[in-house]
């Protein structure tokens, strides 16, 4: 795992300015402290800083094809790399190094930039085809890895974190106001945009090439998620036809987690206590029958902790497991930095406990692990899908007094919210059943946009335009079958491509784990599975309301029943509560002060003020108030970052020039 | 305080933080128009048992009696006048 950046000249010759790459990749160092390269010639310049796992010896970067005429720079994983290299020595490729990334080369010699179809992995890269003069840049298929790219006059930057394209002297990066708009509603920015102006990010399972005299890189989509169409995927499903597709998701996931192990360096692996992350163990066990070294954090407040689960999982394994116990002095010590490393707004503190977890991994010297992140997209778990199941089975019957009660499964808490009001909260957006593509993420959406009312009012405007802009931008890229999709497979398509790419992989992933010096590697987000999953009807995935039905079958018998059978937990963390004493409440009263307020220009202060006032009289109890306290803290503590100290960060971060080593051209 | 002005208080105080905005009459919907969720309703609750001391039976918990400004006026006016009755 690794970072990349550079530079592209869209016109004319690219001029390098002194300290240039120093800067951008010392922004990464985070990603890659073991090698620094760079590579340039009269038109692109290639860096990259190295986390070395695959071909320790010879797997530098930038990397040349023998000829010098394809360059590539390159942050990720190619897992199936060994059988592509067999299959591109039979067509007469020549190898000199063990390393993915001269795969890559000698794939895009062999199939152009089609070659992302062919490869199963976790990327981001930026290739230069010099007989052409063609660039092209890859992102994998859901978005594992980032990257970001940024005109700057006549030269496109591109990096794997918008850190690094402030490392470029003279471009100054600054957070689009309106973007927030977009982040207060749907929790993410619809690529390709991202919460800074004029920076893009390539979209998951896209591929861009910028020509010659090209002005801007033409984007392409070379895969998505697909789904039976309704009829098919509401089908009964006979129980033999059942077992043996339980089987098939064995096999596929038993592989997929096999293939992740490549490595050489050790590779660990994250218990939660849930079903995913102890089902990708214990069949990496079965595989391999190696003792497992676990890694697992819990809270302090007895409400959020599952450390009873994870002992359990790890005594059932017989791992070598370590874990560590979060509190609010953690969780408020660490979010600046969790900030830093997210480069987005956030609406929890979800990530920052994970950013304790990657810095446990790394104090044991650990590289790589392995987590059950995908499980709930792919098989059915999150209660938005199943939400979505009971409102299109209501919205067959609005008046239905027993439907919307079904509710109250999903969500236990509801219990205590009079019934009469529950059905006027989810019942907004009924009619929208199969006419509205994002039914299922209507009452998030509207409920997350409440916290709108916290912007300035000259914010406020542009802020809700951009909500619409990017709700109208989700819907063109929604593929031409998605109108043929049931309501689960609606769901599971928005949750995936939105939610989970732009946030859960990103803000919950990559970032938290990079910012430690992880490389987090997904068994269930091999496309391999995912394609399989989406092939099996959801009458069978999500029997009846239970959650993940056809993947506790698949994997029973490797794990404790307890595990198996208990209700999901969801992952959080103790929101705006955690701010209440020591530096967690000097940071808010110093980030959240009408000064601090008034110099960002983003938010209202009254406003703000009135939800402190909240906050301190306890009582700040709500999904939607602790989004917003959360929301206008991150934002404040990333418009400072990305704004006064931006100059300072980027000037701390470089690298002297002696550490960057040029690679030979030819 | 009166007390159509001391609900009002309320609402804009603790679900819209000072915005008066989105209150834009005393009859419309506080669910539909966003102004208050599903949970929120705890708090308006604590609000009428708390501050302004009326006892409220589950079956009372009704948008009818709780979902604008108005009903909430011609609510508590009811319970008032019940209990001295």
């Amino acid at each position: 795992m690794c970072g990349i950046c550079g530079a592209i000249a869209v016109k004319g010759n690219l001029d390098v300015p002194e300290g240039a790459v120093e800067r951008m990749i010392g922004a990464l160092s985070h990603r890659g402290p073991d090698e620094y390269g760079a590579w340039r010639d009269e038109r692109v310049l290639l860096g990259h800083a190295r986390l070395s796992i695959i071909d320790l010896g010879s797997g530098q970067q930038p990397l040349g094809s023998a000829d010098g005429r394809v360059w590539v720079t390159f942050n990720g994983e190619i897992f199936n790399y060994v059988e592509l290299r067999e299959d591109l020595r039979a067509r007469g490729h020549v190898f000199r190094t063990a390393s993915d990334t001269e795969v890559i080369v000698a794939a895009y010699r062999e199939w152009g930039a089609d070659c992302v179809e062919r490869f199963n992995g976790q990327f981001a890269f930026v290739l230069l085809d010099r007989d052409t003069g063609r660039v092209m840049m890859a992102r994998d298929r859901f978005g594992i890895r980032p990257l970001y790219y940024h005109r700057h006059g006549d030269v496109l930057l591109f990096a794997s974190e918008v850190k690094a394209l402030a490392g470029w002297p003279g471009c100054r990066i600054a957070i689009d106001p309106a973007a927030l708009g977009e982040v207060f509603t749907m929790w993410v920015n619809v690529p390709p945009h991202t919460p800074f102006k004029d920076v893009l990010q390539l979209p998951p399972g896209h591929v861009a090439v910028l020509e010659p005299g090209d002005d801007a890189p033409s984007i392409r989509r070379y895969w998505h998620p697909t789904f039976l169409p309704a009829v098919e995927d509401h089908r009964h499903v006979a129980v033999d036809e059942r077992d043996r597709l339980a089987h098939e998701v064995r096999e596929a996931l038993a592989d997929a987690a096999e293939i992740r192990l490549r490595a050489d360096v050790p590779v660990g692996a994250y218990l939660s206590g849930g079903l995913d992350s102890s089902a990708t163990a214990a069949l990496v066990r079965e595989r391999t029958g190696d003792r497992l070294k676990t890694f697992s954090v819990g809270f302090t407040d007895a409400a959020y902790d599952e450390s009873v689960w994870q002992r359990l999982m790890a005594d059932h394994l017989g791992t070598d497991h370590e874990s560590i116990r979060v509190g609010d002095a953690e969780i408020a010590g660490a979010f600046a930095r969790v900030v830093w490393h997210a480069e987005s707004p956030l609406l929890r503190t979800a990530p920052a406990p994970l950013f304790a977890l990657s810095g446990l991994v790394r104090e044991q010297d650990f590289k790589v692990v392995l987590t059950g992140e995908g499980a709930d997209e792919v098989f059915g778990g999150y209660n938005i899908l199943r939400e979505a199941k009971v409102r299109a089975f209501w919205a067959r019957d609005p008046e239905s007094v027993s439907r919307p009660r079904l509710l109250t499964r999903l969500y236990p808490y509801l219990k205590q919210s009079p019934p009469e009001f529950l059905k006027r909260f989810y019942g907004a957006g009924l009619s929208g059943a199969g006419v509205d593509p994002f039914f299922s993420h209507r009452p998030r959406w509207t409920n997350t946009a409440g916290i709108m009312t916290f912007l300035a009012a000259d914010v406020a405007e542009a802020a809700a335009a951009a909500a619409t802009a990017a709700e109208e931008r989700a819907l063109a890229a929604l593929p031409a079958d998605f109108a043929g999709w049931g309501p689960v497979a609606r769901a599971q398509y928005v949750e995936m491509t939105l939610f989970m790419a732009g946030y859960l992989l990103s803000s919950q992933g990559d970032r938290m784990l990079m910012g430690h010096t992880v490389e987090g590697r997904f068994p269930f987000l091999d496309h391999n599975v995912a394609e399989l999953a989406g092939r099996i009807p959801a009458s069978v995935k999500l029997a009846s309301l239970e959650e993940k039905a056809l993947l506790k079958r698949a994997v029973a018998d490797l794990l404790p029943v307890e595990v198996t059978r208990r209700p999901k937990q969801p992952y959080r963390a103790p929101d705006s509560s955690s701010f209440f004493t020591g530096y967690g409440a000097e940071l808010v009263a110093e980030a959240m002060s009408s000064e601090a307020l008034l110099e960002a220009g983003l938010f209202s202060p009254d406003r703000v003020a009135a939800l402190l006032r909240k906050w301190q009289a306890g009582k700040l109890t709500g999904v939607r108030d602790n989004m917003a306290f959360i929301g206008v803290l991150s934002t404040q503590l990333l418009a400072r970052q990305f704004g006064p100290e931006q100059e300072r960060r980027t000037h701390d971060a470089a690298l002297p020039a002696d550490a960057v080593v040029w690679r030979g051209n030819t | 305080m009166e007390l159509r002005a001391q609900i009002r208080g309320f609402l804009i105080e603790n679900f819209l933080f000072g915005d008066t905005a989105p209150l834009a009459d005393d009859q419309m919907s506080l669910l539909d128009n966003g102004i208050m969720d599903s949970v929120g309703v705890m708090e308006l609750v604590a609000f009428l048992e708390g501050d302004l001391s009326l006892g409220i039976d589950d079956a009372e918990l009704v948008p009818e009696n709780l979902d604008s400004v108005d009903n909430l006026v011609a609510f508590v006016s009811r319970k008032r006048e019940a209990s001295v009755a």
